[in-house]
């Protein structure tokens, strides 16, 4: 991809979009009781093509409600919004030519055949040239490693089986961009590190524009450069993940686990002991920090049987940020 | 103008997605073609025992509501036929609801091909040609033996009752469809007026009350797809005495069935996009 191209030419573009829901609930035998609920409240942002940008926040945020408008699943109660100049809504079926998605709770692929079938379906139903389709094909099953897969019914797969063959599915026609919707939630680490390897290179090599949600901050860490952070239906971060991390003050914590039960350990610098539950003591430090030194210096003063380093989670992230008056 | 011709191309889309997806099931069903050919069979026989419990009851009577065995097998054959042919193309829609509970629903929109062509052809089942076949022979049985003077109008007209019957279940299929967007149980309200309609216009209209017969003349209008047209072949007038060109009408109500189905499925759809659920 040429540098031009990746400069602020808005090939996704949200200004004011809102999305507003009509909720019906039982009030009593035939009652109903109607309220609104703003699941996406004014957002705008602009993705430049061949962007790879995380889009994160907590469960009912209003991510999945996003990532539907794009798609031209749901259509926006308000606001503008365009990918690729077109507006998903109304050019629906157009615009399916031109993106990539991937549900990592729903398959995509036909639930009864083997992955091979639902391929060379997507293939006619896309009109992929056959030339076209076998080069996709092969690198997919190469780097994603489908080579034993694809003969197997897609619901004899296992999680992370069936989710790299859904992403092959979803990249099979050459889209301009992949919406990618929780795509590692459950998946063992292996699978994990296959997908991403191969976001990042699809990212990389075809200059395909990724927007992805996720629980797992690893993988905007790994991937994204830039985060969108979504809350009550509102962009409250836009940046990278060390500016979230900053601006959430969020921190890591050591997990220790001593010989006996002993008071909180305070000599060690740059951690102070949050919880003590018998012999087992939780330490926070500094996301900016290593973690070795604590280590060591735990290892040096305390009799030390195990431990374990715990990554913060955005949901915490998001918190701090409101504890702290930080929001935007 | 360019308004039609987006529609032409949406249609020619909408059936050639149908194709496809159609195409991909018969293929995967044939990969079994031990379990195909008894499923296909089974289903003969299940249709079969239908009609050998109406020979039964004719051995007891000769005739019921005014019609001799053979001209209710001329009824029977008529509407299995039609609804065969209805289910084995759009069986499969009555799991919209299921799909829009489970989320599934989703990812039919995100593909470039009409939605409703994707949900009729979804699991499409080969083994319903049993019922069709099963239909068939009924009503060739009853052309056979019927006491008809049959000619070519008369056996064109039959052929296009039969085509225009299927229409109209097709269309109470859809429509069944259509309110699953809002509610996602009314698929039993659907069966009771495919299935349970089917079984009711293998009788003739005058076992039935009145109310009944002029509702599924006005209000459901499933007595064009057998009921009306049969009773033109056999030269008797109808219980609720129409006029004679009434009896034409069928392909006309199966049509204008077919635009209010389409019609309210993209409402639903509409509505759906809008709800999300």
């Amino acid at each position: 991809m040429a540098g031009n191209e990746l400069s602020d030419d808005g090939f996704i573009e949200l200004d004011g979009v809102e999305k507003v829901f009509d909720v019906r609930r039982k009030a009593g035998f035939l009652r109903r009781e109607r309220h609104r609920v703003r699941a996406v409240d004014g957002i705008g942002f602009r993705v430049g093509r061949g962007e790879m940008v995380g889009y994160i926040g907590p469960n009912g945020a209003g991510k999945s409600t996003t990532i539907k408008m794009l798609t031209g699943i749901l259509t926006p109660s308000a606001g503008r919004l365009r990918v690729a100049g077109i507006d998903p809504s109304r050019e629906r079926a157009g615009l399916a030519h031109r993106i990539g998605v991937v549900f990592g709770q729903r398959t995509t692929l036909w639930w009864d055949l083997p992955l091979r079938d639902s391929y060379g379906l997507v293939r006619r139903m896309y009109r992929v040239p056959e030339a076209r389709y076998r080069a996709n094909l092969d690198r997919c099953v190469e780097l994603l490693d489908l080579g034993a897969l694809l003969d197997v019914p897609v619901r004899q797969l296992s999680l992370g089986q069936r989710m790299r063959g859904d992403i092959a599915a979803a990249l099979l026609h050459d889209p301009e961009v992949l919406y990618l919707d929780e795509p590692t939630i459950g998946l063992d680490v292996v699978s994990k590190a296959k997908v991403r390897g191969f976001l990042r290179e699809v990212n990389a090599e075809r200059g395909t524009t990724v927007l992805l949600t996720t629980h797992d901050l690893t993988d905007i860490e790994q991937l994204c450069e830039r985060v969108m952070v979504i809350d009550h239906g509102r962009l409250v971060h836009d940046g990278g993940l060390a500016e979230l991390h900053a601006a959430g003050e969020s921190e890591r914590t050591l997990v220790v686990d001593l010989e006996r039960e002993l008071p909180p350990i305070e000599d060690v610098p740059g951690a102070r002991t949050v919880k003590v539950e018998g012999p087992r003591q939780w330490l926070a430090f500094g996301t900016g920090q290593s973690a070795a030194p604590i280590v060591a210096a735990v290892a040096e003063r305390y009799p030390l049987v195990d431990l374990s380093v715990r990554e913060p989670d955005i949901e915490d992230v998001i918190a701090r940020m409101y504890a702290g008056g930080k929001g935007l | 103008m360019a308004d039609a011709l987006a529609r032409a191309r949406s249609v020619s889309g909408g059936l050639r997605a149908y194709g496809l997806i159609v195409a991909m099931w018969v293929r995967s069903t044939m990969a079994y073609r031990a379990s195909f050919l008894m499923t296909t069979a089974g289903n003969f026989a299940a249709s079969v025992l239908d009609f050998v419990a109406i020979m039964i009851m004719f051995s007891h009577i000769d005739r019921l509501g005014g019609f001799t065995l053979p001209e209710i097998a001329l009824l029977y054959g008529a509407t299995s036929t039609s609804l065969g042919l209805a289910d084995l193309a759009l069986g499969n829609m009555d799991r919209v609801g299921r799909r829009v509970r489970d989320g599934t629903f989703d990812i039919l929109l995100v593909r470039p091909a009409p939605v409703v062509a994707q949900v009729a052809a979804d699991r499409f089942a080969l083994r319903r040609l049993g019922r069709v076949s099963q239909g068939l022979l009924v009503l060739g049985w009853g052309v056979a033996r019927a006491d008809v003077a049959w000619t070519p109008a008369k056996a064109l007209f039959t052929a296009v009752t039969v085509i225009a019957g299927a229409g109209i279940f097709a269309a109470v299929f859809i429509a069944g469809a259509a309110f699953q967007f809002w509610a996602a149980d009314a698929s039993e309200v659907q069966n009771s007026f495919t299935y349970g309609g089917s079984t009711m216009l293998q009788y003739p209209p005058a076992v039935f009350a009145r109310e009944l017969v002029r509702g599924a003349t006005f209000v459901v209008p499933l007595a064009f797809v057998n009921w009306i047209p049969v009773l033109r072949m056999l030269g008797r007038d109808d219980p609720l005495g129409l006029p004679g060109w009434v009896d034409f009408c069928g392909p006309g109500v199966a049509l204008a069935m077919l635009t209010a189905a389409g019609l309210l499925w993209r409402v639903g759809l509409r509505n759906y996009r809008s709800t999300g659920s």
